[in-house]
Order: structure tokens, then sequence, then C-alpha cells
């Protein structure tokens, strides 16, 4: 059973060509949603429409680049869309009371009440090895009540939110939604910490292997923590762009938005069980899932069909998913043979 | 040879001190939870006159009956395990189908039969892809969750079905007579007794907690896991339609959104209820008593005008608590050993 560099570095080559396979084929499929709607209806390539397309995946995106971080490491945030919910209204109320106060404070604000979220779920998590499917579903109840007391059935008055506030939300630069280039140099910054820094490699390593992880010598429930601190911080970040983009936020806002990222980052290949997948694939699932529900809309089948085939496009993905891993499993086996062999 | 001595080892060292490890831990779990139920009976009594009056009995059956009957099954699947986070999904696909089939002048009975059968569709659905394909029950049963409130939209879109005949429809405004138990409760408590004796006196119960413990010792020691673990979907899928058809017959109402997010609820209750997540722990008498402890908590706030969002922090907070006390002692141990490493 000595296991030679060889194998290990062909694992790990074949395991990259996939990952990128996996991005390659969600923008492709992307691509040929998008044709074929346009195709259809030729609106659909409008500037607007496009940018429809990535305002609206947005949200969904960024939250996923959080979720991506959590669930490498075999965990999961449920908390997501009630965090989002709460510091969308904290931040519409602080600008009520506050009217004059600088329009970077409110991301701020909404990102570190997120943060602070995030650190409760990820203490409990570590130090009491809850499992965090059930820490976080609390949360996802406990935020949303007292976002309910807070709000106490009112909701934010949209002229009492800045206008270059708001601007984020619907604006555009050069063509691109604010939004959408927000969410962007999210993506970039994790994305090139996620494949390149050591602290996020052992993320990666934790969902792996959790026990290896811990024997190793890697600061597991650090790393966790952080993980959960920074999808917190990002669904915060997303309550105030929710705030940007709508402007009248009462107490249901984000409700049912947990369900939207996890789809969003299993499409996108992020694997349930941790250990794999990638932040720019979770961003592409969240782009695919909107693009369809767009596409819909513009071939005037009713939108009635969007969820069905959000549900059916989940469930193909992770069987997809298990087809691809057997099929590495299989060739890895058959290589270790041949090996033995020679 | 290192996994060969686990094998041959775990089978005759290990459940055994798992097992009383667990009963005793089970044992101080059920009659905490029975102190928190006189617990929340006392406070809503001094909160309100009304709180558990004849009719108030019966509200908190009504309200809670639909959850606690899909609880059931959540049950079983918990503790092998394995989660079904679809459960209210197939309760409005269910609702839906039901009200379209009678607005086509379907008899009612066939109806309800028709839904039964596609509830066991469903659920076979979940169990084919979790149990053949091997696929996380976690991902499977929220695609799942998607689809099948999808497939709802598709059927029913926007609109909605009433007129039932007044025969099932009185389950929503009459209790059972000579009672005050609604008739949904009443179900309830049917089926917990059969489930209790299924799961605590049987040996189909008895391989239920040996995969709940080790799924691959339960697989060597003969026990039919995938078989059992998708006949336990299937059951899921056919309560959780008949759970759909009690809703709409109490509503008088068909929609496709019905019980939209109750899939948490029930989740809580079965963990509330002791039910280990990781399976091989749990009683259906502590989700019986979960779920009481639920419906008097909710009645109270509701009689002191507490709204239905902000009830979610006592939800929720008793769910925090329902895992992390248990789990406590052994933090407070690592913390200790630490800190002691450091000096």
């Amino acid at each position: 059973m000595t296991s030679t560099t060889a194998p290990t570095l062909n694992r790990i080559s074949r395991a990259g060509s996939l990952l990128r396979a996996r991005e390659l084929g969600i923008g492709i499929v992307i691509v040929i949603v998008f044709g074929l709607t346009t195709l259809h209806n030729h609106a659909f390539a409008s500037e607007h429409s496009v940018q429809q397309l990535l305002a609206g995946a947005a949200l969904v995106a960024l939250l996923g680049v959080g979720e991506t971080l959590v669930i490498v490491t075999r965990n999961v945030d449920l908390s997501v869309g009630s965090v989002l919910g709460l510091s969308a209204y904290l931040v519409g109320d602080l600008f009520v009371h506050y009217p004059h106060m600088p329009v970077i404070l409110g991301f701020v604000t909404g990102t570190a009440i997120g943060a602070g979220i995030g650190a409760i779920n990820g203490l409990i998590t570590t130090v009491t090895r809850v499992p965090s499917l059930v820490v976080t579903l609390a949360a996802l109840y406990i935020v949303r009540g007292v976002d309910a007391v807070i709000v106490n059935g009112k909701q934010t008055d949209p002229t009492s939110i800045p206008r270059s506030f708001q601007a984020v939300g619907y604006e555009t630069i050069f063509g691109v939604p604010w939004l959408a280039v927000v969410v962007a140099v999210v993506i970039a910054i994790t994305g090139y910490a996620m494949r390149s820094f050591r602290s996020s490699r052992d993320l990666y390593a934790i969902g792996s292997n959790p026990d290896a992880a811990a024997l190793a010598g890697l600061p597991v429930g650090r790393r966790v923590f952080t993980a959960f601190v920074v999808s917190g911080a990002l669904a915060g970040l997303g309550g105030a762009l929710f705030l940007a983009e709508f402007a009248t936020i009462n107490a249901t806002g984000g409700t049912g938005y947990e369900l939207l990222v996890i789809s969003a980052v299993v499409v996108g290949g992020v694997a349930i069980f941790g250990g794999s997948g990638t932040v720019l694939g979770a961003a592409l699932g969240a782009l695919l899932l909107n693009t369809i529900n767009q596409a819909l809309v513009a071939s005037r089948i009713s939108s009635f069909w969007n969820q069905a085939i959000a549900g059916a496009l989940l469930l193909g993905a992770i069987a997809f998913d298990r087809w691809l891993g057997l099929r590495v499993s299989r060739r890895l086996q058959s290589a270790k043979g041949e090996r033995h062999v020679v | 040879m290192s996994s060969n001595s686990t094998l041959s080892q775990a089978p005759v060292a290990d459940p055994p001190a798992k097992n009383s490890a667990s009963w005793r831990g089970l044992v101080r779990w059920e009659s905490g939870l029975v102190l928190v139920l006189v617990g929340s009976i006392l406070f809503g009594a001094s909160e309100s006159p009304h709180f558990l009056t004849a009719t108030d009995v019966f509200f908190i059956g009504l309200n809670m009956g639909e959850i606690a009957i899909m609880a059931l099954p959540l049950t079983l699947i918990v503790m092998t395990g394995e989660i079904d986070l679809s459960v209210a999904s197939m309760l409005g696909l269910s609702s839906t189908l039901i009200g379209y089939l009678f607005e086509h002048h379907w008899p009612i009975a066939w109806a309800i039969v028709a839904v039964l059968v596609v509830g066991a569709a469903g659920g076979a659905l979940n169990g084919v892809l979790v149990t053949k394909l091997g696929l996380p029950s976690i991902a499977v049963t929220i695609g799942t969750l998607t689809l099948f409130r999808g497939i709802a939209e598709i059927v029913l879109g926007s609109n909605s079905v009433g007129g039932f005949p007044q025969s099932l429809t009185k389950v929503g405004v009459v209790p059972i007579p000579h009672t005050r138990i609604a008739y949904s409760m009443g179900i309830f408590l049917v089926m917990a007794v059969i489930f209790g004796v299924v799961l605590h006196a049987t040996p189909v119960g008895r391989s239920i907690f040996a995969i709940g413990l080790q799924s691959e010792a339960a697989r060597f020691s003969g026990i039919r896991v995938t078989r059992i673990k998708f006949l336990l979907y299937v059951l899921s899928g056919v309560v959780c339609a008949f759970a759909g058809v009690l809703w709409t017959m109490r509503f008088d109402t068909s929609r496709y959104d019905a019980g939209t997010g109750l899939e948490l609820t029930v989740v809580a209750a079965v963990l509330l209820g002791g039910v280990s997540i990781f399976g091989g722990r749990g009683t259906i008498f502590g989700v019986v008593v979960a779920i009481v402890v639920i419906g008097c908590i909710q009645e109270a706030l509701t009689l002191m005008n507490v709204a239905a969002q902000v009830q979610n922090i006592v939800t929720g907070g008793l769910l925090l608590v329902s895992v992390v006390v248990p789990n406590s002692p052994e933090a407070l141990r690592r913390i200790r050993a630490r800190a002691g490493r450091r000096q």
C-alpha cells in the first residue's frame, strides 16, 4: 500500500481538470439557454435584459460565495436568508435615524451585523460540536423572529434611503449593474484566496476528512469558525445590497433565500459533503438558475415552471456529480491495478 | 488489516457500550422534556385564563395535527441517519392535486386514493435517489422540496379550489364527537402508538436503530439497509400526502403554496424530541412530548397576542437548547482539558 507521488499528482491534476470542466460546463449550459431563448425572442439579448440577468443573480451568487466556504468544510449555513433580511432592515433603519451618514457606512454596518451572527453560529458549532445544520436552522428561526420584533409590522420608508445608496441597487457602470460589479469583486477576491492561501486550502482538507485534518494539526475549529463568519458577513452585505435594490423592507425580506442559495451552490458543483467546489462554480450556478428563470419569462412559458425546473436541475446536478465521482474512482482503481501488475 | 480488525470488534464491543450510554442520555432527555412541558403549561395558565380550556385543547390539536403526523415518518428517517426536507412540499403537492382532481369531478374518495399513490411515488423518488444512487439525502430532498412544490405550482398556478364535501371539511371545525381532540390530532395519536410499537418493539424497529448506529455493521449483520430506507421514504411520502388531505379539508382550500416552510417546524419537532441528527438515538414518546410542548407554547404566545413570526424565536431557541444541552458536558470537558494542557 505504498503510495508513490505519481498517482497522487495524477489525481490532483485530474480533480483540477474536472473542476475546471464543471465551471466550463455550466458556462456552456448558460450560453445554450441564452442562445436558444434569444433565437425565440430577440429582446432577450438586449442590454437591459442582460443587465437583469446579472443583477438578478447577484445576491444569490454573493450569498453562494459564503455558503461555498461553509459547505466545503462539510457544514451548512441555513441562516443566510434571515441574516440578509435582518441586515437589510437594520441598515435601512440606520439611514432613517442618521440620514446624512456616509453611504459606505451602510454597507460596512450590514457586513458587520452579518459577521456578528456568523460568529455566533460558528462559535456554537465549533465549541459544542452540534451539527451546523441544526444550529443554523435554529438561527434561521431566531434571527427571523428578532427581525419581526424589531420591524414590528412597519417597513422602511424608501424616501429616507439616500439616493446614492440606492444607486448601487439599480444603476450601471459602463453598462454593468453595480450589483454585479460588487459581487464580481467579492468572487474574484474569495476565489483567489480559495485557490492560493494556505488557510483557505485548509477548508478543503477539513471538508475532505475532518478527523484527518485535525490529526494533521490543522486548526479545524478556527477555520470552520472563520468560514461561518465570512458566510454571515457576505449575507449581511447582501442585506445592504438588498436594501439598495428594493428600498422598501419589511420583516419578510430574504425569506427562503437559504434554499435558493444552496441550490445554486450545489448546481455549481460544490459537493454537499464538503471537500470540493469553487466559489466561481457557485456563482455560475446562481447565474444559470436566474438565466433559466428569465428565459421562461422571455419565451412566454408560465413562470409557474420555475420551481419545478430548478428542482429537477438540482437533482440532475447531484446525480451527475455522483456519476463523475464514480467514474473517476473507477479509473483511479484500474490505474492502481495496472501499477500492481507492472 | 486494520480495517478488518475494526470490523470484527465493532459489533462485539462498541454497540452495547454506545447503547447503554445513549439510553441513559435518553432517560434524562425525556424527563427534561416533560419538565419543559409542565413549565410551559404553568406559564400558559398563568398568562391566560383561556389556556388549555376545552376549546383551547381543540385548537392546539388543530394547529399541530399535520405537523405532528409528518413528524412520525421523519423520526424514523432521521433515526436511520438520513433526512427528508421535502415533507411540506409533498403536503402542498397533495393539497394541489386533490383540488385539481376534485375540480375535474373526480369522486373525493378516488381523489384521495390517487393523491396517496402520488405521495408514494414521490417518496419512492426520494428513496431511489438516496438508496440506489447513493446521493446525500439532504441535497436530494432539498431538490425534491423544490420539485414537488414546482409541480404543484404548474398544476394549479395561482388558482385555489374550495367547496369540498362538508362531511370532510368538518375536520377543521369540530372535534371528534364526545371529546375535545381535533380529528388530525386523534389520527396522530393513533399513528404515534403504531409507530412507537413498530420502532421500539419489533425487529424492523431494532433494525432502524442498528442502521442509524452503524450502517455498515447493520448491513453485514444481514439487515436490508437500502430496502428499509427506501420503504421509509415511501412511507413518508404517503403520510405527508395524507397530511396534505387533512390540511386541504381543514381550510377547505387547495392551493399550491399550502404549508410552505413547514418542513423546518417538522424537523425542529423531531430534534426537540431528542432524536439524534446522526441517527440511532431517539424515541417516539420524546417526539410526541415535543409536539405537545411546541403546541402549548405556541398557543400560550398566541393567547398573549405574540405575532407568529416572533414565536419563531421560541421555536428556534428550544431547538438550539435541545441540541446544545446534551453536548455541553463534553464540550466543557474538552475546554477544560485544553486549558489544562496550556498550563
